[in-house]
């Protein structure tokens, strides 16, 4: 259905006379917002101004993400929400306050964590994205995602006394596509060394003057009034009350949509913003061949058994014995130096063990023998007891 | 030729002020600068990503540097 065909009740043109008889907005303006869908990602200090804008404003459809429940800590900040409803789910709380607000409006709920497996599907009817997550991977998650959708992604985000604006992957009337996250960021910071509001704290006005500007710029990409921060990098400093705007481009590095893109597809978002390794993480392994080279050309290494005391007297290889279960109480007992070989029966325990040492210590000389003692007996010494 | 460069967000922590002055040769370009600002703040190159301004408009690596030029140094920023 066309905006053009958008009627109001004798209510609701009562309700938005103010924005009516802006001569540059009017019945048009109106019509444009309560035909668009806007997605709001976190309800949280951006998101509340945000929800309540767009609400109060009349926009017709409006989606709330979030999987957080109300806290004491967040009233300091998040205006949507009062004392009754700590503990209970923010979508929830959000959609009370704003029907209230509103109710000519709809409000769809996902009280989940948005994710790269419902991603596309939760987003993909909507028209615009306003993005106000407090965390990196889902910051790349949502950018990622718009792109690929060609949803505009109206953007804030804020950190202690500063907050930055734009709009993203915006296209303009003559089709020129404007720049995303990915053109100014391409990858993300490691985890905790750019603070979140929680670990680095955030001045309890700041995301309702950012939030408010967030929603100034999702009416403007709805209506087509004014020319929105496509292109243009905002950022405030409430400290020296400094406001600046930078002119950004396109990248032509941006590995979502640059020259040569590396990514079409979403990807593990907390993998790749380094809060989890990856499952399959490649261990260096050496076959029983060249660990019996090593042997014959006396290489210098460790060889470590992590298996138990009494599979070792069944048959061993001279190793230093430490039992998995104890590996890392005997750090001292593992050379740093040199190569250090570490096998079980087949495979999987040693393999266990340079793990725990990979993470606890960060050591890089580890490797696991592959198939274990078994694979040793097999291909370099079938004299040895088979257990 | 005598920089300036200003800084946002956390860059603010890692310059222990709000700007910072460096030395650069002339018609250096954005890479330069940002070698040069690693090797004197180790944390800056951690950070995978940053933005860098010359005169307001985001720069990229192979843009010169001319000595009035304003830099702006902004990392990315998370919080909602």
């Amino acid at each position: 259905m066309s905006y053009k065909d958008i009627k109001f009740s004798i209510q609701e043109l009562a309700r938005y006379d103010r924005h009516i008889i802006i001569p540059d907005f009017g019945i048009e303006g109106q019509q444009k917002l309560k035909a668009a869908k806007v997605m709001v990602v976190g309800s949280g200090g951006l998101g509340s101004p945000a929800l309540l804008y767009l609400a109060a404003a009349g926009v017709g459809t409006i989606g709330i993400i979030d999987f957080d429940v109300v806290d004491d800590s967040n009233l300091q900040r998040q205006v949507l929400f009062g004392v009754d409803e700590i503990g209970q789910p923010k979508v929830e709380a959000a959609k009370r306050r704003i029907t209230a607000l509103n109710p000519h409006i709809n409000v769809r709920l996902y009280n989940e964590k948005l994710t790269s497996q419902n991603a596309l599907e939760i987003l993909k009817d909507y028209d615009v994205i306003a993005d106000g997550t407090d965390n990196f991977p889902t910051r790349y998650l949502v950018n990622d995602a718009s792109v690929l959708l060609g949803i505009p992604n109206v953007y804030a985000s804020i950190f202690q006394f500063e907050g930055q604006v734009s709009v993203f992957n915006y296209r303009d009337a003559d089709g020129r596509l404007g720049p995303n996250y990915r053109d100014l960021y391409p990858t993300p910071p490691p985890p905790g060394l750019v603070p979140s509001c929680a670990e680095g704290g955030v001045l309890g006005v700041l995301p309702g003057i950012i939030g408010s500007l967030q929603t100034l710029e999702v009416i403007k990409v709805i209506t087509g009034v004014g020319d929105t921060l496509s292109g243009r990098f905002f950022t405030f400093d409430a400290l020296s009350f400094q406001t600046r705007i930078f002119n950004i481009r396109r990248n032509p590095e941006n590995p979502i949509n640059g020259d040569n893109p590396t990514i079409n597809s979403l990807i593990d978002y907390e993998e790749f913003c380094g809060l989890r390794k990856p499952p399959d993480r490649l261990l260096k392994e050496i076959s029983a061949k060249e660990l019996y080279d090593w042997q014959v050309k006396g290489e210098p290494f460790q060889l470590i058994d992590v298996r138990e005391p009494h599979e070792y007297e069944i048959v061993n290889l001279g190793a230093d014995l430490i039992p998995l279960a104890s590996i890392r109480e005997n750090i001292d007992k593992i050379d740093k130096d040199i190569k250090v070989v570490f096998h079980c029966k087949m495979g999987g325990r040693s393999a266990k063990a340079i793990r725990e040492l990979e993470d606890q210590f960060g050591l890089e000389n580890l490797y696991n023998l592959r198939g274990g003692i078994l694979a040793y007996i097999d291909e370099v010494k079938p004299e040895l007891t088979r257990y | 030729m005598k920089l300036k460069i200003l800084g946002f967000g956390i860059a603010k922590e890692i310059f222990g002020g709000p700007f910072v002055e460096l030395e650069l040769g002339k018609n250096s370009d954005v890479a330069s600068l940002r070698a040069r600002l690693e090797e004197r703040f180790p944390k800056l190159k951690e950070l995978s990503s940053y933005l860098i301004a010359l005169n307001n408009e985001f720069a990229l690596p192979g843009d010169i540097i001319n000595a009035p030029d304003e830099i702006a140094l902004i990392p990315p920023v998370s919080g909602g």
